[in-house]
C-alpha cells in the first residue's frame, strides 16, 4: 500500500472579481505534523484555509482526502471526511451551553427523535475532562466562560468526531499566558495521536515552539515552504514580508548542514 | 489521551445563587408579569373577571394574539422579525374568503390551500432577507404594505367591489371539520362539570361557558408543541445557534438558510391559522383583519423574555405574554378605568419588559 498523505491541495486557486486570492496553490499534510501557515493579512492563508473547510468553493485545482479526490460545496461535506475546523471566532453559539455547543448540527437524539440531553451531557463531560479536568461549568451558557474554557470547547468540538485534519485559525490570539500554554499543550496531544493540524497563526513563538513545517504566503502564493529547522524567525519574517528568503540564506544553510 | 494536562487553576468559576440561576430563564419576567397584572386586576377589577367566564373573556383575544407572538417569539428567536403578519392575517383571510365562498371548496382543501399560499409568501420573504443580507424588519416591512395591498384589491375582485367579503359562515355550515376551527370545544365536559356543579350554571341547568373556545385550545397545544421543539429537538438547539450567531452556526454545520426560511413560513402559516378561526367565527373577512397585531406579537414576544438581538427567548414566555396583553385589554373594562388607558398600559408593559431584559442580558452573556 503506498503512503498518502492526509491531504493534498493541488493548484488551488481562487478568484473575487479581478482579485486573485489564490494561485495555483499546492500544499499537503501529513499524520501527526503541524504545519503552520503564515502571511500578512490578505495574503491567501484564510482563504486557502476556508476553502480546505469547504466554507469556500475554489475556481481550480483538487483536493485530495488519503488519495481520493474530494469535493466540498459546504462545511458538512469536509467535517464528513474528517477537517475539523477551529476559528479565529470560535464559532461558538453563545446562549447554548457546552454540551449543546459541543454537538451543534450533529446532536444526539434518543430513539424517539428528540435531544438526548443526558448522553450529550456525559460525553461532553468525559471529552472536557480529558482536555481540562477543571471543567466544571457545563450547563453555563458559554457566552459567560472564559476565553480559555471557550478554546477548550472548541477544540473539543473539533476532535470529537474522529478528526484527522484539524484547522486552527489564530488558536492562541485572544488567550492570557497560562491559557496558550494549555492550548500548546493540546496541540502537541493531538499530534502525538496522529492528528495533522494546520495552524495559521501570526505568534512567532507559537509557530516555532509547535510546528514541523513553515509554508508562507505571499499575495496569493506560496513563497516557502521550510522544514523549521531550516529556517530563523528572521529568515520567516523576510518571507512573510519581502515574499523571499535573505539573500544570506541559502549559505547559511549550507553552512549549518556541513 | 496519553500525556496529562496541566490544567491552570485560573479558570474563573461562579457559583450562583438560586435567583441568578431564576433570572436567567427568559420566561421570568413574564411569569412576573402575569402575577402583577392579576393582582392588580384583583385589586381594581369587578371580581366577574376571574370567573370562568371572565376568564374565557381574556383568554380568547390572549389566544389569538399569542399564535401569532409564539410564532414571533420564534422566529425573534432565530434572529429575524416579521412585521407583515398582521397583514398576513387580512391576506390568508382573503384567500380562505375566496375558496371557501366564491370556489365552494371544503374546508378540508380550503385549509391547506390557505396556509400553502401562506407559507409560499413566508418563504419569499425569508428568500428574499437571506438573498440580500437586508434586515428582515425592512423587507417585511414592505410586505405589511404589500400584504395589506393585495387583501383589498382581491378582496374587490371577488366581491365585485367590496371590501368585506361576507358568507363565510353559511359556507362552512355543516363542514365536518370546522368544529376544530370555530366555536367550543369540550362541550360534554362542561355540560358534565355543570351537572356534577363544579362550574356556574343559569338556571335551567346549562352551563353559563358551555366550552373552551377552540383558539385557546390551539394556543395552548401551540405553546407546547413550540416549547418541545425549542428544547427537546435538534431543530430547537438549531434556532437558537441560529438567532445567536449565524456565522458560527453555519459553521458548526447548522442549514442557518433553512432553519430562517422555515421559521418565516412558519410565522405567516400562524397568520393563517388566526385567520381561518377568526374569519369562520365571524363568518365574513375584510381588508383590516390583523391590523397592528405584528407589533402586538412582537411586544408578545418582548415581554415573553425574546432579545432583539436573536438567540435567546422562549415559547412559554411568549404563551404568558399573550395572556397579560388579553387580561389588559379586557381587563380595563371590568375596572373604572377610561378603556382610553389600553394603549398607555401596554406601551407601559412593553417599556418595563424591555428594560428588564436588558437587565437580564447583561446578566445572562456576562456583556464581554
Amino acid at each position: 500500500m503506498t503512503e498518502h498523505p492526509l491531504v493534498e491541495m493541488i493548484d488551488i486557486e481562487k478568484h473575487f472579481g479581478g482579485v486573485r486570492a489564490v494561485e495555483h496553490v499546492s500544499l499537503d499534510l501529513w499524520p501527526g505534523e503541524v504545519v503552520g501557515v503564515l502571511g500578512h493579512n490578505g495574503a491567501g492563508k484564510s482563504c486557502l484555509m476556508r476553502i480546505l473547510s469547504g466554507a469556500m468553493i475554489p475556481n481550480g485545482g483538487e483536493i485530495r482526502v488519503g488519495g481520493q479526490p474530494v469535493q466540498f460545496t459546504e462545511p458538512n461535506d469536509a467535517r464528513a471526511v474528517g477537517i475539523e475546523t477551529i476559528y479565529q471566532t470560535l464559532a461558538l453559539a453563545d446562549h447554548l451551553d457546552a454540551p449543546k455547543n459541543l454537538f451543534l448540527g450533529r446532536e444526539l437524539k434518543t430513539r424517539f427523535g428528540n435531544l438526548d440531553d443526558a448522553r450529550m451531557l456525559e460525553e461532553a463531560r468525559e471529552v472536557l475532562a480529558r482536555l481540562n479536568p477543571n471543567f466544571k461549568n457545563l450547563r453555563d451558557p458559554v457566552s459567560s466562560l472564559s476565553g480559555g474554557q471557550r478554546q477548550v470547547i472548541a477544540i473539543a468540538r473539533a476532535i470529537y468526531f474522529d478528526t484527522k485534519i484539524l484547522i486552527m485559525d489564530e488558536p492562541t490570539a485572544a488567550l492570557g499566558p497560562s491559557e496558550t500554554a494549555m492550548v500548546a499543550d493540546l496541540i502537541r496531544q493531538l499530534r502525538a495521536e496522529g492528528i495533522g493540524i494546520f495552524l495559521v497563526s501570526h505568534d512567532m513563538h507559537d509557530v516555532f515552539d509547535l510546528c514541523d513545517r513553515v509554508v508562507v504566503m505571499n499575495k496569493g502564493r506560496i513563497v516557502g515552504a521550510h522544514a523549521i529547522e531550516e529556517v530563523s524567525k528572521d529568515d520567516v519574517l523576510s518571507l512573510i514580508v519581502k515574499g523571499e528568503l535573505p539573500a544570506d540564506w541559502s549559505a547559511r544553510n549550507l553552512e549549518a548542514a556541513q | 489521551m496519553a500525556a496529562e494536562i496541566q490544567a491552570s487553576e485560573d479558570e474563573r468559576i461562579r457559583s450562583e445563587t438560586l435567583a441568578t440561576k431564576l433570572m436567567k430563564k427568559p420566561e421570568l419576567g413574564a411569569i412576573g408579569g402575569v402575577i402583577l397584572v392579576t393582582l392588580f386586576f384583583m385589586l381594581t377589577a369587578d371580581s366577574t373577571m376571574f370567573t370562568l367566564s371572565g376568564i374565557m373573556n381574556f383568554m380568547t383575544p390572549a389566544a389569538q394574539l399569542g399564535i401569532l407572538g409564539i410564532a414571533a417569539a420564534m422566529l425573534m428567536i432565530g434572529g429575524e422579525f416579521d412585521l407583515s403578519i398582521g397583514s398576513m392575517v387580512a391576506f390568508a383571510g382573503m384567500i380562505f374568503g375566496a375558496l371557501t365562498v366564491n370556489l365552494g371548496l371544503p374546508l378540508i382543501l380550503a385549509i391547506p390551500l390557505t396556509m400553502a399560499f401562506a407559507a409560499a409568501v413566508g418563504a419569499v420573504n425569508g428568500t428574499i432577507v437571506l438573498r440580500t443580507g437586508l434586515p428582515s424588519f425592512i423587507v417585511t416591512l414592505a410586505g405589511l404594505f404589500i400584504l395589506r395591498g393585495a387583501s383589498l384589491v382581491g378582496l374587490k375582485l371577488f366581491t365585485g367591489g367590496s371590501t368585506q367579503l361576507r358568507g363565510v359562515r353559511d359556507a362552512v355550515e355543516g363542514d365536518w371539520l370546522a368544529r376544530f376551527f370555530s366555536g367550543d370545544a369540550l362541550q360534554g365536559l362542561f355540560a358534565w362539570l355543570a351537572s356534577a356543579g363544579v362550574i356556574d350554571t343559569f338556571s335551567n341547568g346549562t352551563p353559563k361557558v358551555p366550552g373552551v373556545p377552540v383558539e385557546i385550545l390551539w394556543f395552548i397545544g401551540f405553546a407546547l408543541i413550540a416549547t418541545y421543539v425549542l428544547l427537546r429537538t435538534p431543530a430547537g438547539n438549531w434556532i437558537f445557534a441560529t438567532g445567536g450567531d449565524s456565522g458560527a452556526a453555519k459553521n458548526s454545520g447548522v442549514p442557518v438558510r433553512r432553519v430562517k426560511i422555515s421559521l418565516f413560513m412558519l410565522t405567516a402559516c400562524a397568520a393563517a391559522l388566526v385567520a381561518v378561526i377568526t374569519v369562520i367565527d365571524a363568518g365574513s373577512t375584510d381588508a383590516r383583519r390583523g391590523f397592528m397585531k405584528e407589533f402586538e406579537a412582537i411586544i408578545t414576544a418582548v415581554i415573553g423574555g425574546c432579545l432583539l438581538t436573536g438567540g435567546y427567548g422562549s415559547a412559554i414566555g411568549a404563551f404568558f405574554g399573550a395572556i397579560i396583553f388579553g387580561m389588559v385589554t379586557i381587563g380595563l373594562t371590568y375596572t373604572d378605568f377610561d378603556q382610553d388607558w389600553f394603549q398607555i398600559f401596554l406601551g407601559g408593559m412593553l417599556l418595563l419588559a424591555v428594560v428588564f431584559n436588558n437587565v437580564i442580558r447583561k446578566r445572562v452573556t456576562g456583556e464581554r
